[in-house]
This record gives structure tokens, sequence and C-alpha cells, in this order.
């Protein structure tokens, strides 16, 4: 059996600006993240204080929790149409391409 | 409380068997390959894998863990919601396609894609299979936990039932069973989550909740305070005698009798009046009176109400929207339950007191969590929060599942799909918990069972189905671990470690046999575990993963010096560490090797914190220093 990756995948044009997107999305909810943790730490108690009907402490745990979804359906969107732009420049169907199951 | 079998909950549970068994038959003629087998032939479609994702991630943990703290501890208990989602970040955005693109079945497959290294392929299968074990242990005995309730079998019948099931389904069709299994187990806990929690939105709040009417509320006994000094104690209504007093650093607590019958209260000296509590006794001779009676005779009720709402004693809000719901929490005061031991004679007396609580403090982090306590409380905070967010995109039964899709696409897509669907049961968590909180369902000496109570007071057919999808949680989490530990050993040790050459077809037989004795390892530890705390477990097997596993999956992607002595370093010096500072804890000291009053060596209990920094550290020295190395190596 060989090693490493079960087939060669066809070079990915759109590698280098979808790993760079990931990065800053990362950074970013990592920001937003420790944000959170240090509210914690260095002032617990502005967690109580009201927004609206809530406190910030609700409406900081399920901002994160949305937060985490619409940036990944942004960085979906940007991927897969840079996957479609560059991807498909040279050969059509490059990245849909399926391995064969046996 | 007491439970008894419910035949609704075993009937619906057996359905639920057979169709997974049928699923597994049904993969077994297809699955024929090694790619069939560990990877389920790289044929799922990315929808199905996303939840599958939600099913493989979402373990006994979750959902009984989280719930019950919430039900508690307010909203500490959703901290781990948020850490648990916030770690798919670091999932989909740094590993999701790098990896499918780098491997082949397994985790060490991507670490080691660069470097051909036996020592990764040693330390990176370790490194699997302790963390999967560590996994594998929590999930047995929380199987062992529900059955006693549910179906009223002893602790070694659940891990065994759970076991053999987990067996037969990955050793009949492996990836492709287990993920079916999954994807089925994600969507019904899901579903009926979201039915739960439209029911507590339904009903609304009460301050005097009776279970719609099943289950009358209990009015708490309050008696006036004469006089109180030292542990002399006097009360105005004379029909009650005060048998004993202690006072202990948390609070007062008084032993009275009357007409023969023994109760506990705890002396509320604010407000000079004493307040009825719960009570369990254990007597010399080994057994346990609940309230002062054996558990069969349910004299131990269940307890969680709000004591007023929005100031009104007798207050009732009927429907509720989302928002309303913790609003108005916000703007009450609930009755929370601690807990004290005190000594009466000869026997041990666990006593449950009520706390009166500001909604305000139920709604934000720091009844279990003291992030206003010391450094070291805010270090174990913050240490565990970071144990949290990496901790996912490292464990080796999550990282497999890139493997079961297409395409570096797909595996984007389905890791998009598993962030909305775990983040919408997360944000159920939060609704589910408050309303165990709320609705007088929790069972102080188990609040593990809070989500399938409160489920219960909505109707036994509900419970029957929480509880059969709760244990089916189990069997999904478990086949997971199973499969990647199964692909650690055929694969990563077998195959390419000892170089042993395997056909396709003895690949797969070697990992169907490890699965069968992986698995039988899981049965003994479940039962050998069986008094261990379960989401203390799933803690140290998050720590142990981003310790170990994360430095060297993001050093291979982002920096190119990294070599393969670095990541063997690396992998090595956090699975060290991690252990090392998890068995020199407190925590461990006390609730493990049960010594309560010896001072552990390492000061804090979550060791994120300082094995991470550590592991990178390592890997980043290693690697400067074995630069030159590489080079020859791999020329």
């Amino acid at each position: 059996m060989s090693h490493g990756p079960s087939i060669e995948w066809k070079k990915d044009n759109a590698a280098k600006i979808k790993s760079r997107l990931g990065i800053v999305l990362f950074i970013v909810y990592t920001l937003v993240y420790a944000g959170f943790i240090l509210v914690n730490l260095v002032n617990p108690k502005l967690m109580a204080i009201d927004i609206g009907s809530q406190n910030l402490a609700i409406v900081y745990g399920f901002g994160l929790i949305i937060l985490a979804l619409v940036l990944a359906v942004i960085y979906n969107h940007i991927c897969s149409r840079a996957e479609e732009r560059l991807n498909n420049e040279n050969e059509t169907n490059n990245n849909t391409k399926k391995r064969g199951s046996e | 409380m007491n439970y008894q079998a419910s035949p609704w909950a075993i009937t619906i549970f057996l359905f639920f068997v057979a169709s997974v068994l049928a699923i597994s038959y049904y993969f077994a003629r297809r699955t024929k390959s090694a790619e069939g087998y560990f990877a389920a032939g790289g044929s799922i479609h990315w929808s199905v894998n996303g939840v599958a994702f939600a099913g493989d991630y979402l373990s006994a943990a979750s959902f009984l863990g989280i719930c019950g703290m919430i039900a508690t501890a307010g909203y500490d208990g959703f901290l781990y919601s948020i850490g648990y989602l916030a770690g798919w970040v670091v999932a989909l955005f740094v590993v999701a396609e790098p990896m499918k693109r780098m491997g082949k079945y397994t985790f060490t497959d991507a670490l080691d894609s660069k470097f051909n290294s036996k020592g990764i392929q040693l330390i990176a299968a370790i490194s699997t299979l302790l963390v999967s074990m560590f996994y594998l242990i929590p999930q047995m005995v929380g199987a062992g936990t529900l059955v006693r309730p549910l179906f009223g079998l002893p602790h070694w019948a659940g891990v065994l039932m759970v076991g053999a099931i987990v067996i037969i389904i990955v050793a009949t069709a492996g990836m492709a069973s287990t993920t079916y299994v999954q994807f089925l187990k994600g969507a019904l806990l899901i579903i009926f989550s979201l039915v739960i929690v439209f029911l507590v939105l339904f009903n609304g709040l009460s301050t005097k909740p009776d279970q719609g009417g099943d289950v009358p509320y209990h009015e708490f006994i309050r008696l006036e305070i004469a006089s109180f000094e030292g542990e002399n104690l006097s009360l105005e209504d004379t029909s009650y005698s005060v048998k004993n007093v202690w006072n202990t650093k948390k609070i007062g607590i008084a032993k009275l009798e009357r007409e023969g019958e023994e109760l506990f209260f705890s002396i509320d000296k604010k407000n000079n009046a004493l307040q009825e509590c719960l009570f369990v006794t254990h007597l010399q001779d080994g057994q346990i009176l609940y309230n002062g009676a054996p558990k069969a005779d349910e004299r131990f009720f269940q307890v969680g109400s709000l004591s007023d709402i929005n100031g009104d004693k007798n207050g009732e809000t009927g429907t509720l929207n989302l928002f309303d719901f913790t609003g108005t929490i916000k703007n009450s005061n609930v009755t929370l339950w601690g807990k004290e031991k005190v000594m009466d004679g000869e026997n041990t007396v666990e006593v449950y007191f009520p706390k009166q609580v500001s909604g305000k403090d139920v709604l934000r982090p720091g009844l279990k969590f003291k992030v206003e306590g010391t450094t070291k409380d805010k270090l174990d905070f913050a240490s565990l929060m970071l144990a949290l967010f990496c901790g996912t995109a490292a464990l080796p039964h999550i990282l497999i599942r890139y493997y079961t899709v297409p395409t570096p696409a797909d595996a984007r897509k389905s890791t998009i799909v598993a962030i909305a669907s775990i983040g919408l049961f997360y944000v159920l968590t939060l609704y589910m918990g408050l309303g165990a909180m709320t609705n007088g369902v929790i069972d102080l000496t188990n609040d593990n069972m809070s989500a399938p109570l409160l489920a219960k007071s909505f109707g036994i057919t509900i419970f029957a189905i929480i509880s059969a999808i709760a244990f089916a949680t189990v069997l999904g989490t478990v086949s997971g671990l199973i499969v990647a530990s199964s692909g650690a050993v055929a694969h990563d040790l077998m195959d390419r470690f000892f170089n042993m050459k395997l056909s396709d077809k003895a690949k797969v037989r070697a990992g169907k046999i490890s699965a069968v004795v992986v698995g039988c390892i899981a049965m003994v530890l479940g039962i050998l575990f069986k008094d261990m705390n379960v989401s203390f477990l799933v803690g140290w097997a998050f720590a142990v993963a981003a310790s170990a596993n994360l430095p060297a999956i993001l050093m291979i992607l982002f920096w190119k010096k990294t070599t393969a002595k670095g990541v063997m370093a690396s992998v090595a010096v956090g699975l060290v560490s991690s252990l090392t500072i998890i068995l020199l804890s407190q925590n461990t000291f006390n609730d493990v090797y049960h010594l309560v009053n010896v001072k552990s060596p390492m000061p804090i209990s979550n060791p994120a914190i300082i094995s991470i920094p550590l592991s990178f550290i390592t890997l980043v020295v290693v690697s400067l220093l074995t630069k030159k190395e590489q080079v020859v190596e791999n020329g």
C-alpha cells in the first residue's frame, strides 16, 4: 500500500485565496471569542448589563454561535466562486470530479 | 426520584437498534475494500456527512451533561456549548480542506504526508488511541448510567449492550454504516430537542410548576426561628423538636423531628427562618435513604422552580417566545440547590439546601466557574475555554470524517452543515437546561438526567423517544471512536509503521479485528470506571487532543520549516505535559484518587493553557535544531 494522499488532486488554483481567507476569518472569530473570555476575566459584572430585554452574556453567547455560522457561509460562498472562476479556466469539471469508489 | 422501566422506551429503543443493524448489513455487502471500510469509499454526500458530524460530535456529554449543568448552574453550563461550537471554526477555516487534501484514511496520514517518517506514524497513532480511549470511557460509563433508569438494567448490562451493538455496526461495514447511524442520530436529536424547546416555551413559566398537572408542586416548609445562638436553636412552632445543629462553612443546618419523622432544614439567619431541605442518608450498613425512606418510596421529590416571576410570588406567564423566556428569567428569582455533607452520629448525610439566586446571576457566568475569584480560578476558566476552542479540530474521530466525502470542497461544505446543525442544537441546550431548572424536574442526585426528565414532564411517549435517542447518542459517538482507533491500529501501525504490506482485503480484516478488540477493551474500561464523573473525562480528551495534535496540524500547514522530528517532539510533549497536569491536579486528587484533604502539586486543573503553548514551542525549537538533518534524510 502506498502512503500519503489516496489520489493526486488536480492543482487547485483557488487554494491560495481560500487559505488566506480562512486565516483572516479565523483571526476575526478568535478575536471575538477571546473578547468574550477577556470580559469574563477582567470585568465579569459587565456580562450582567442589560441589552434590550436580554443581558450581555446571552447576546454575546448567542452572537458567537451565530457569527460562526455567518462567517462559515461567507467563507463557503467566496471559496466556491473562486474555485469556479480559477479552476474552470483550463478545464471544466475539474473541481467536481469524483474519485472512483473502488 | 425513582425510575421505572418504560415499555415504550424499550420498544422505541429496540426499533432504533433494529434499523441501525439493518443499515449495517445493507452496507456490509458494499464495503469490501480498505477505502470502503475506513472512509466509506469517499462517496458520502456532503450534506449527509455534515449531519453525521453532528451525530458524531454531540455525545452524551453534550446532551445530558450540558443540559444538566445549565439546569443546576445556569449560564456556566452554556459556556461549554459556546466553546464546543467555537472549535468548529478552527476546523472549518484552517483544517478542513488541507486535511482532506493531505490524508487518506487517518489523521496520521495527514501529519505524515510530507515526511514519511516512522516516528510520526507511531506517535500519532499512539495519540489517536489515547485520545479515543479517554473519549470512549465516559461514553461507555454514560451508557451504563442511562440503562439503569430507562430499562431497569444494571450498569454492566448497559455497557455490554452498547459495546456489542457498536462492534456489530463497525465490524460489518466500518465507516459507511457508522456514517448513516450518526446521520440518523444527529437528525433525531436535533428534531426532538426542537420539540422539547417548543413545549417549554408553549407552557411558559410558573412559580409552582406541576409538570402539566402530573406531579403536584411541593410546598416547602418554612419555620420561624424564635431564638438562635451558637448551637441553641428554638422555634416558634413547637410541634418540631430540634435534634441537632451544624454550623458548616457554607451554611447552618438543623435536624428536626416531628411525629417521629426526621427532617433537615437550612438556617436562613437573614430572614430568621428555617428552609426545608432534601437529604440523602448513607447508613453505616451501606443502605441509602432518600428523604428518610428507601428510593422506591419516592419521597425524594424533583425540584427546580422560580421563587418569583418579575417579583410576583404566584406568577404564571403563559406561552412565551424565545426572547421573553430568557428575559423573564432574568427579571425573576430562581431557587437553586447547594449541597453540604454532615456527619449525623455514624451516618453521613448529604443535605441539599435551597438558595435564592437572582435571574441576573443565573444568566451570566460565575455560579460554577469563579470568574470573580482568585487568579488561579480565572486561569482555570481561561484554560478550559482554550481547550474547548482548540480541541475539536484535533479529535481523531472528527478528523476521519473528512475522508468520507469525495473532494476538499465537499469537506468544506459538510463542515458548514455541521456548524449549522451543531450551533442550532447548542442554542437549544440553553432553553432545555433553563426549562429543566424552572419546571420542577431536576433530580438532585443525578443532574445528568435533567433533559430526559424534562421530556418526561411532557408525557411518557416523548420521554421514551428522548431516552432512546440519548442511548443512540452513545452508539453514534462510540462507533466513530472505534473506527478511528481501528484505523490507527490497522492502517497507521500495522500497515505503515510495521510495514506489514497488507493487501487491501487483509487490511479490512485487520481493521475489523482491531474494532472488535478496541470494543472489548472499551467495555472492560466502561465497567471498571463505573463511578467516574462523565464530563470530567471528556474534558481530559479535549485537552489532550488539543495539546498533542493541534500544534502539529497547524504548523505543518503554515510553517514551511517544520521537520519530522519537530512534529514527533511536539505530539509527545503535548501528550505527556497535558496528562501530567491532569493526573496531578486537585480535581483528580479529589474525584479520582479520593484524596480529599491532600493538596495536589499542580495549581490548575485544566492543562490547555500550559500544555498547548509548550507543544508549540517544542515544535519550533526542535524543528530549528533538526533543520539540516531533515534535508539529508529527505535527500
